[in-house]
C-alpha cells in the first residue's frame, strides 16, 4: 500500500493507494501542518483497517510551496520511510496539479501554488499533463505577461489574484490522491524527497556594529 | 538494567540537530549536526537556514545515533522531542520527525520542554537529580533561574533575563572585539590573557532598588552597551583596544551576576544543589566562580560536561526516559511546536 501526502499548500492532503485509491483526506484547518499530518495518517490507516506495516512506500509532494509546511511533509515522509524500512518518493507538487488539471480540461494548463510575498510558484503543462520547461517563482502580472491570454490557469493563482488571469479553472491545489496515481502510473518524474525552494534564505551579512556613543 | 527504557530524543529548537539515545540514566549516543558554520557570517542564527539544515540532517543524525549506540530503531521504547521553546520552523522539523517515528515504530511520544531537558541531562553524568534543586540555564536564547521540585511535572520559574540572554551578550561583545560567532568560547579564550578587574563594567539589576523588583532577574543589555562605549572611547582616542582585558572584565561581570543571583536563590529557597546548564555553562570562569562561592554556602554545584550543556538530543532523551520511569502520560500526535512554551509546561 502506498501512502501519499502533500503539504505544499495551506491544507494537508493524505491518500492511501492499493491498486486504486482506497482513502483520501484533507485537513480541516488551514496551516498547522505539524499538528494535523500525523493524526491524519493514523486515521487513514484505521479507516481502511490497515496497520503501519501494510504501508510499502511513501510518496510526498516536494513543492514548491511555503517552506515550513513543506518541510513538515518531507521530514514526515523521510522519517516514516526510515522507521518502516520502505522507499520514499518525491513528486513535484506543481506536476501533480498539472496532471489533474490537464486530465480534467483536456488542454494545456498553467499550474500555480502560492509562494507568499505576492508571488506564485508556477509551471506550464501540455494537454497530457507533461511539464514544459522550468519551475518559476514570479509575481502574477509577470506570469500573465508571459502567457498566451487564452491559457487555462489553475491552482492558488486564480483564487488569490483573479484579476491577473483571464481563463481560470480547478483544481485549487494538488491532492495526495492524484499524487498517488501519478506515482502508480508513472505520469511524472519521481525525484528524491528534497524540498523545492526556488529562493535562497533571506539573510544579509551584518555591517559593522552600530555606534552607541 | 535491560528493563530500563530505551528512549530516543530529538532536539531542533535552534541550530543543532540533535538525536540522543539513553537507557534510563545511561547515555548510549549523542549525535549532533550543527549548522553553526552556515550562520557565522550572519553574526547570529538565521531561522530559515537552520530549518533547512534540520530537514537535511534529520535522518542521517538518527541513523548515526543508532549506529553509535548499537541499537536498531525497533528496539526503542519511546520517542521524546523538544516541543518548545525555540524557533518555530526549526522545532517543527523535529516534532514532525518524532511523530513519524512514533507512528512508524508504534511507540509512545513525549513532547517536552527544552529548558527542563537542560536540567534532566545532568542525570546522564551525575546520576539521579537532587530534587528540589535550583537550576540556572544560560545560553544564547535563555537566562533563567528555575526551582525544580520534580523535573517531569514541577518547574517553577524564579527569574529570567529582562532583555538579552547571557549568551547573546557574549556574541555581541565578541563582535565588538572582532572575535567570531558564536562568541562564548572566543571570549573565554581571550579572557585568559587579560585581567578581570581591569575595567569595572556594570552588574545589571544588582542595585538595592532593582533587587526589590528583579531579585532573580538578569539584564545584560546595559552591560553590552557599556562595553561598546568603552571600546569606542578607546578607538576614538587612537589607543589599541586591550582585547584580553575587555573580554576578562566583561566575562567577570556576567559570571558575577549569574552566580550571585543563583546562590541567593538557593539560600532563599533553602536548596542545597545548584545545577548549571545551557551553552554558557561551558564557560570556564562561570564554572570556577560558581564552585568557589557555592562552597562557602555549603551548596553543591553540578555542571554537565560542555558537550551536554549545549543543545543536544541526549538531554531530550534523558527527560523522556524520566517521563517513562515516572509513569507520565504520553503526548498525543496532534501536539504543536510552541515557540514560547512556558517552562511550567514540562510535558505537552
Amino acid at each position: 500500500m502506498l501512502l501519499a501526502l502533500d503539504t505544499s499548500t495551506p491544507l494537508v492532503s493524505v491518500a492511501l493507494y492499493d491498486d486504486g485509491i482506497v482513502d483520501t483526506a484533507t485537513s480541516e484547518r488551514p496551516m498547522q501542518h505539524g499538528e494535523q499530518l500525523a493524526p491524519m495518517i493514523t486515521a487513514a490507516l484505521e479507516r481502511v483497517g490497515a496497520i503501519r506495516q501494510d504501508v510499502t512506500a511513501v510518496a510526498a509532494g516536494v513543492g514548491p510551496g511555503p517552506y515550513t509546511g513543506l518541510r513538515v511533509g518531507l521530514v514526515t515522509a523521510r522519517t516514516l520511510g526510515l522507521a518502516l524500512g520502505i522507499p520514499v518518493y518525491g513528486v513535484c507538487s506543481l506536476d501533480v496539479l498539472g496532471v489533474e488539471a490537464a486530465d480534467t480540461a483536456g488542454e494545456p494548463v498553467v499550474a500555480t501554488i502560492d509562494a507568499r510575498r505576492k508571488e506564485l510558484f508556477w509551471a506550464e503543462y501540455d494537454e497530457q499533463g507533461q511539464r514544459l520547461g522550468e519551475l518559476h517563482v514570479e509575481r502574477p502580472a509577470a506570469i500573465a505577461e508571459r502567457l498566451d491570454p487564452g491559457r487555462l490557469v489553475v491552482g492558488a493563482g486564480p483564487q488569490l489574484y483573479p484579476e491577473a488571469f483571464a481563463r481560470t479553472g480547478a483544481p485549487e491545489r494538488p491532492s495526495a490522491a492524484t499524487l498517488a496515481l501519478v506515482v502508480a502510473e508513472e505520469r511524472a518524474e519521481l525525484v528524491d524527497p528534497e524540498p523545492v525552494y526556488l529562493r535562497r534564505p533571506d539573510a544579509v551579512a551584518p555591517g559593522p556594529p552600530k555606534k552607541v556613543s | 538494567m535491560s528493563d530500563e527504557p530505551l528512549v530516543l530524543g530529538i532536539e531542533t529548537s535552534c541550530d543543532e540537530t540533535g538525536v540522543g539515545l539513553v537507557r534510563g540514566h545511561t547515555l548510549l549516543a549523542d549525535a549532533v549536526a550543527s549548522s553553526v558554520d552556515e550562520h557565522a557570517r550572519f553574526g547570529g542564527v538565521v531561522p530559515e537556514v537552520a530549518s533547512r539544515a534540520h530537514l537535511e540532517a534529520m535522518v542521517p543524525t538518527i541513523e548515526r545515533a543508532c549506529e553509535t549506540a548499537g541499537v536498531s530503531l525497533g528496539d526503542v521504547d519511546a520517542i521524546a522531542v523538544t516541543s518548545g521553546p525555540g524557533l518555530v520552523g526549526a522545532l517543527l522539523v523535529g516534532v514532525a520527525a518524532a511523530k513519524a517515528l512514533s507512528v512508524g515504530l508504534d511507540k509512545p511520544l513525549y513532547g517536552v520542554n527544552h529548558l527542563a531537558s537542560h536540567v534532566a541531562v545532568d542525570q546522564l553524568e551525575h546520576g539521579p537529580l537532587p530534587e528540589p534543586c535550583l537550576a540556572m540555564l544560560v545560553s544564547g536564547g535563555h537566562s533563567s533561574l528555575l526551582l525544580v521540585e520534580d523535573v517531569t511535572t514541577g518547574v517553577e520559574p524564579l527569574g529570567s533575563t529582562i532583555d538579552d540572554a547571557a549568551g547573546e551578550a557574549f556574541d555581541k561583545v565578541a563582535r565588538l572585539l572582532g572575535l567570531p560567532f558564536p562568541g562564548g568560547p572566543h571570549i573565554d579564550r581571550a579572557a585568559r590573557s587579560g585581567s578581570s578587574v581591569a575595567i569595572d563594567f556594570p552588574r545589571g539589576l544588582t542595585s538595592r532598588r532593582d533587587l526589590e523588583r528583579h531579585r532573580f532577574d538578569f539584564s545584560f543589555s546595559g552591560l553590552k552597551t557599556a562595553v561598546a562605549r568603552w571600546v569606542e572611547a578607546r578607538e576614538s582616542s587612537g589607543e589599541p583596544v586591550p582585547v584580553g582585558d575587555v573580554a576578562a572584565s566583561f566575562q567577570e561581570a556576567v559570571c558575577d551576576v549569574l552566580v550571585r543571583k543563583a546562590l541567593d536563590a538557593c539560600v532563599d529557597r533553602g536548596v542545597e544543589d545548584l545545577l548549571i546548564g545551557g551553552g554558557v555553562a561551558a564557560n570556564s570562569r562561570l564554572r570556577s566562580l560558581a564552585e568557589e562561592r557555592a562552597a562557602k554556602h555549603g551548596i553543591r554545584v553540578r555542571v554537565p560536561r560542555p558537550g551536554l550543556c549545549t543543545d543536544n538530543g541526549a538531554m531530550v532523551a534523558a527527560l523522556g526516559a524520566e517521563m517513562v520511569v515516572r509513569g507520565r502520560e504520553p503526548s498525543t500526535l496532534d501536539i504543536p511546536a510552541d515557540s514560547s512554551l512556558p517552562v511550567t509546561e514540562v510535558l505537552l
